[in-house]
């Protein structure tokens, strides 16, 4: 876009450099020179010093100085700033004019070059007569020069030429040509920044010494233009602190000035101007507060200095483009560094922006409205002779005029007239659009989504404006969502409103259907007689016709629209729009509801679709169509008009699709579910009301899932708060808000009419054969067929129970681990009705615990639904925990032939296996048989043969027997050694012969076998009487291989005389056996300790008494003798008699008390 | 006084909307609109906060050229939000302040009314004629 009046200048936009030109190179032709100028001109970055080359040939002419007034007194100025001032400064007049030579120190030639060196110099000189300009020569050198002091001719020749071109030392500087050019340029330039930064303070010093001359009254203009001055070569200067309070002192004088209608705009240009640099430089100085709070008092000053009123559109072109270039110094700040927040952020200012090229739209179509025949004036009023104003912000057909009169009023009216006409043909709309966009940029960044929308509405109503009707409607159709999900009615309706009027506008026709279904729907805030028209036009859409054009839209383009519509009927075939309506808001509610979220296979599905119009006036549908997951149902699930569009009126049938405003219409769908569903879901995947005919045009409502929109969910949520009390409809109308949608429901088999019983004797006993009896019987009306069970553990439990469960129909024997946990589908045949089978089912578990067990029983069955014959498959199932738990408690111990507990056992000295059997079952069991399997380790002293065979044990008994064995001597084994396995073979006592005998096999535990070195054994009679003799015979067994040295001795006994050898040493010879006898006399009755035999061995200190005592008897029962029994009678009576007497005594003792 | 005031519910939604003049109401709607991007945010950032601890008051939220807009948020995240004339340099913070609390006592009022269903469009009139008091009296 090519600037426009209200553009800042590019030199007011620029940041200032120091202006320096450089003559002398010939760059062209010179490698030498290029180089210097390359040097110079390349990677000007930030580091470098701020400075604009140019160069130029040594003869330019600078712009000429004007002579310098002496006084102020006459003077009158025409004007605040001159257009070319700072351009002037920044391109045209240096600070200092560089002059390049090539010439060294030993240049053979050197008067010759001297002067020609001169007077290049006096030749620019010239030129800038009357300029402060500085002037400084720079000798390219072809030589490294030596260091200052050692080159004496070198410093004479620099003083010579110094002299030749009047210059002082420090304006004299050498470049020698070697490697090191950059390090040489960059001191140079530093050099010359210095001498640049005297100039424009020697400039600041001589601006500021004309002040003294002015006075208030006639130089109003110049105190802003001086102080303008001064703060801009401060800038050059980069100065920015100075530049900014001049600046600021340059603003309040702006403001002080006279203002009139004449010249209010020259004050605003040049305020705007200012404002600009102040704001310019605020960012700069990262005082982003200071910026806005200047901006904020240049808008409050200036809102309201309009000028004209029939220029009035200027002010606000001029209050556009100032919160424009406000916005892009904020954004070019944040792209520095700054951090904006979201309630002060660029977007607003290019918002306010937009907002003023809004209304410098509006009131150019109020002012500018002027008849066609109205020509621009020619000559051109807005031409001047050099093609620019001479001053900032004044009118071209009065430049330098000064008085507030208007000289020439028909001037006057034909420059406003020349203004107005170009303004015309400015194409608003583009600037606004701009400025929108750039604000939605920047509320995008900022999380301002609503106010994005916002904006991006007026960028679709301007787009609109500017007809370009297809971006309109994308970007509206982009934003309505947002206020449709927030609920925002008011706004909603007027997006769509505009949103209708393109599609109008386009005939476009989903667009225009779309639309009017909204603004026809509950969430339309419009009038009714709006909606009514609305309808209308609907109705004409679909009848093939042209609709009405939509109020308040440009004459020329409904005019194209109305064509547009005709060929669109003219073309139109059959067309039918599919408009999902989840996003938005149709005129058309919908529910549908299965009557229950399951149905049995053999009752028909029924459902009811629901829906309400809320348009304004009734309407009719043609077709109304439900579809499910399983499409084999849509067939059923119809309801077409039978008619056609034309014979509509005469079909009785017509009520059934006719809606009546704000009125529930109920549908009822009824069909028979297949039997392969059963089990499965059936969903509603979609709702199609069609509105139209196919044949012409038609429109598809489609509600997803069992309908509802984009409001629904917020007005279920609000119906189920309220407690409302609803009226009662007539008719026995539902109330739109009570209908729950429910778009899905179950299908489950037919209810089975058998029973299932189960009959068993808990608990279960491991490993038997546990007997379930299954009894189905038959309820059904008609035969079942194809009856199957499936029984067994019920699935889902321990892993480990289901491989020690097994499952089997035969009880006769003992089932094996092949058998499953769960027998399935085993086919039982037909039953006629109350007919009843019975089925014996065995179940052995391996473990103890309780179990789950499933017994299931399906059949199909033939029925009628709805005229419609199925086969239904139907299932009864029943579980029943089972505990399982041990027959019998079987506890096994080692004792000696004392019937001693024993720890360990004697090498082949005989000792006895005890084996309990307690019942732990509450019903009666019957041992079969036990059986000992001994261990090779392990020999029989006598038969093993069991005891306990058919022996029966009610809850709580116990059995025992007993095994005498002996274990021959083996070596030291670790944790002895196995004796074998004890088995019981047994069986329920109630169970019948055919079934199996379970074996129970108890492994036995292990013996540690330990060996001694003597075994002694008594032989002696069970019982002694007194003064009777008692013959005990001790046997002495070497069971080493070595001869034993005994000492044996036994001591005497209260009880006992005896007659024996008292004391005795003697030797055993290996395996050998040694017989002692001994004569024992009892004296005393009763359980008496015999003599003790105490054997000591000389080789075995370790054996002691304690372990002889294992072996041989302590004690024995002495009785009376025969003859004692009489007397013991005698004497028992009589001391009964004794006892009678002494309780007599007591008696009557107790009685004389009492007396 | 007030130019515009308005109640939002939780989900954002208004429930209440009034502006004075009315012809240019939609004006107000999206001013009301926007200005919820401002309260969302503030939200979030006193979400942190204790909840008893936390301000009602939002202040100012964003000023435009000719109005200023409110905010206050109760504790149920019912927004009140008030649109004000720039120009009207005498309504100081403290006077806003009251004001919402007047308009908070207010709509308590209506949410203790058995009959109202909270979430549905105010319709009082008693509010009405409190948000009255409140409004600028132009004609």
């Amino acid at each position: 876009m090519s600037p426009t009046q209200w553009d800042f200048p590019v030199e007011l936009c620029c940041r200032p450099m120091a202006f320096v030109t450089l003559t002398g190179l010939d760059v062209v032709y010179n490698a030498v020179h290029r180089a210097v100028w390359d040097a110079f001109c390349a990677n000007r970055r930030a580091d470098r010093v701020p400075i604009s080359f140019k160069v130029l040939p040594g003869d330019h002419e600078y712009p000429k100085c004007r002579p310098k007034r002496t006084s102020y007194e006459w003077y009158i100025p025409k004007g605040i700033l001159k257009t070319g001032w700072m351009n002037k400064h920044l391109n045209l007049v240096p600070a200092l004019v560089v002059v390049f030579y090539e010439l060294d120190w030993d240049e053979p030639q050197w008067k010759e070059k001297q002067s020609e060196c001169a007077t290049r110099v006096e030749i620019v000189r010239q030129s800038l007569q009357g300029r402060n300009t500085k002037v400084a020569v720079v000798l390219i050198q072809k030589k490294t020069p030596l260091p200052p002091g050692e080159d004496v001719i070198a410093s004479e020749r620099a003083a010579a030429l110094c002299n030749a071109c009047e210059l002082s030392g420090k304006s004299l500087f050498v470049l020698p040509h070697t490697d090191h050019l950059v390090g040489y340029i960059i001191r140079l330039e530093n050099a010359f920044y210095e001498h640049a930064q005297t100039y424009y303070y020697t400039e600041i010093r001589r601006v500021k010494s004309h002040k003294e001359f002015l006075n208030k009254t006639t130089h109003q203009l110049l105190f802003v233009r001086h102080q303008f001055k001064i703060a801009f070569f401060s800038e050059l200067k980069q100065d920015t602190q100075n530049a900014l309070k001049n600046y600021r002192t340059a603003y309040n004088l702006v403001h002080e000035l006279r203002a009139h209608e004449t010249n209010i705009l020259e004050i605003k240009t040049m305020a705007g101007f200012i404002n600009y640099k102040i704001c310019r430089l605020c960012f700069q100085h990262n005082t982003p507060l200071d910026a806005i709070a200047q901006f904020r008092k240049h808008i409050d000053l200036c809102k309201k200095r309009i000028g004209s009123a029939e220029l009035s559109f200027e002010h606000a072109a001029w209050m556009s483009k100032q919160f424009q270039a406000f916005g892009d110094l904020f954004d070019e700040a944040i792209k520095l560094g700054l951090t904006a927040i979201q309630t002060q952020n660029p977007g607003f200012y290019y918002q306010q922006a937009a907002y003023y090229a809004q209304e410098r739209k509006q009131l150019t179509e109020t002012l500018c409205d002027h008849e066609a025949t109205v020509i621009y004036p020619s000559p051109d009023p807005l031409e001047t002779q050099t093609g620019v104003l001479d001053f900032y912000g004044q009118r071209s057909w009065r430049q330098g005029v000064l008085s507030f009169d208007l000289s020439d009023p028909e001037k006057e009216k034909v420059g406003v007239l020349a203004i107005q006409l170009k303004e015309r043909s400015i194409v608003h709309s583009e600037i606004i659009i701009t400025l929108l966009s750039n604000a939605v940029a920047q509320f995008k960044k900022y999380k301002c989504p609503r106010m994005k929308s916002h904006l991006m509405v007026q960028m679709g109503e301007e787009y609109y404006y500017a007809k370009d009707y297809t971006k309109a409607l994308k970007l509206l159709d982009y934003v309505m969502c947002d206020y449709r999900s927030e609920g925002w009615w008011t706004l909603l309706t007027s997006i769509l409103t505009t949103a209708l009027k393109c599609a109008y506008l386009m005939a476009q026709l989903k667009g225009y259907i779309t639309y009017s279904l909204e603004l026809l729907g509950r969430a339309s805030t419009l009038k009714d007689e709006q909606k009514s028209r609305i309808e209308k036009n609907l109705i004409n859409v679909l009848m093939n016709e042209s609709p009405e054009p939509e109020p308040d839209c440009d004459v020329l383009a409904v005019k194209t629209a109305q064509k547009l519509w005709a060929d669109r009927v003219s073309l139109a075939g059959s067309n039918v729009f599919t408009i999902g309506v989840q996003d938005f808001v149709p005129f058309v509610q919908c529910k549908a509801r299965f009557h229950a979220p399951s149905f049995h296979v053999d009752v028909p599905v029924q459902f009811d679709v629901y829906l309400k119009a809320d348009c304004p006036h009734p309407i009719r549908f043609s077709k109304l169509r439900v579809s499910f997951n399983n499409q084999e149902y849509n067939q059923f699930c119809v309801i077409e008009e039978a008619s056609k569009a034309g014979e509509v009126l005469e079909n009785l049938n017509q009520e059934k699709m006719c809606f009546v405003p704000g009125k529930t219409r109920k549908y009822l769908f009824k069909f028979v579910a297949k039997t392969e569903d059963v089990g499965k879901k059936i969903e509603i995947t979609s709702v199609d009301l069609i509105l139209g005919h196919e044949t012409g045009r038609c429109v598809v409502l489609n509600w997803q899932g069992g309908g509802g929109d984009a409001a629904s969910s917020q007005e279920a949520l609000q119906a189920s708060r309220s407690f409302k009390r609803r009226p009662k409809l007539p008719d026995n109308e539902p109330h739109w808000d009570s209908i729950v949608i429910q778009a899905s429901t179950m299908i489950i088999s037919r209810v089975p009419n058998i029973s299932v019983h189960l009959r068993h004797e808990p608990p279960a006993l491991t490993n038997e054969m546990y007997c379930l009896v299954v009894t189905v019987e038959s309820h059904e009306e008609i035969q079942i067929r194809d009856v199957k069970l499936t029984a067994g553990l019920k699935p889902g439990q321990d892993a480990n129970l289901t491989q020690k469960t097994h499952v089997t129909l035969h009880g006769a024997e003992l089932c094996d681990e092949s058998q499953p946990a769960l027998l399935t589908d085993v086919p039982v045949g037909e039953l006629h009705p109350g007919e009843q089978l019975e089925k014996m089912l065995y179940v052995r578990c391996g473990t103890v615990g309780s179990r789950m067990f499933l017994v299931y029983v399906s059949y199909l069955i033939n029925t009628t639904v709805e005229g419609k014959e199925i086969v239904c498959k139907c299932h009864k199932d029943e579980t029943v925990t089972i505990e399982t738990v041990f027959p019998f408690d079987v506890a096994v111990k080692f004792v000696s032939t004392k019937f001693e507990h024993l720890e360990r056992v004697c090498a082949d000295i005989p000792f006895l296996l005890m084996a309990d059997i307690l019942s732990a079952s509450p019903w009666a069991l019957t041992v079969v048989s036990s059986e000992l399997q001994l261990a090779p380790s392990v020999t029989p002293v006598d038969q093993l043969e069991s005891q306990v065979d058919r022996v029966v044990l009610q809850t709580g008994e116990s059995a025992s027997e007993c095994f005498c064995l002996r274990c021959p001597s083996v070596g030291n084994v670790e944790g002895g050694v196995a004796t074998g396995r004890y088995i019981i073979s047994w069986k329920r006592t109630s169970a019948m012969g055919d079934t199996p005998v379970i074996s129970t096999v108890i492994t036995l535990p292990h013996v540690i076998i330990e060996n001694i070195p003597l075994h002694v054994n008594a032989d002696l009679p069970s019982f002694g009487r007194v003064r009777e003799s008692l013959p005990v015979r001790y046997h002495l067994q070497n069971k080493t291989s070595l001869v034993q040295d005994v000492e044996v001795s036994v001591e005497p006994s209260d009880a006992f005389m005896f007659s024996g050898l008292k004391q005795i040493r003697l030797r055993i010879l290996p395996g050998t056996e040694q017989e002692m006898l001994y004569n024992f006399y009892p004296l005393m009755a009763g359980y008496q300790q015999l003599p003790s035999l105490n054997i000591n061995l000389l080789r075995f200190p370790s054996f002691t008494n304690q372990l002889l005592r294992r072996f041989i008897p302590t004690s024995i029962f002495v009785k009376l003798p025969l003859a004692a029994f009489e007397v013991l009678n005698a004497h028992v009576r009589l001391v009964a008699l004794y006892w009678t007497k002494l309780l007599y005594n007591t008696f009557l003792i107790t009685e004389s008390l009492l007396l | 006084m007030a130019v515009c005031v308005a109640v939002i519910a939780k989900e954002n939604y208004p429930l209440y909307i009034r502006s004075v003049p009315t012809e240019n109401e939609l004006k107000f709607h999206y001013m009301v609109h926007t200005s919820l991007d401002v309260v969302d945010e503030k939200i979030s950032a006193l979400g942190k906060a204790l909840v008893d601890q936390r301000e009602l008051y939002l202040g100012l939220l964003y000023p435009t050229e000719d109005h200023k807009v409110y905010g206050y948020v109760t504790n149920s995240k019912v927004k009140f939000v008030m649109v004000v004339d720039a120009s009207n340099t005498a309504l100081r913070d403290n006077e806003i302040r009251s004001m919402f609390r007047k308009l908070h006592n207010s709509y308590t009022d209506v949410m203790c009314n058995p009959f109202y269903n909270p979430g549905d469009r105010i319709q009082s009139r008693a509010f009405d004629s409190m948000v009255t008091s409140m409004m600028i009296q132009v004609c």
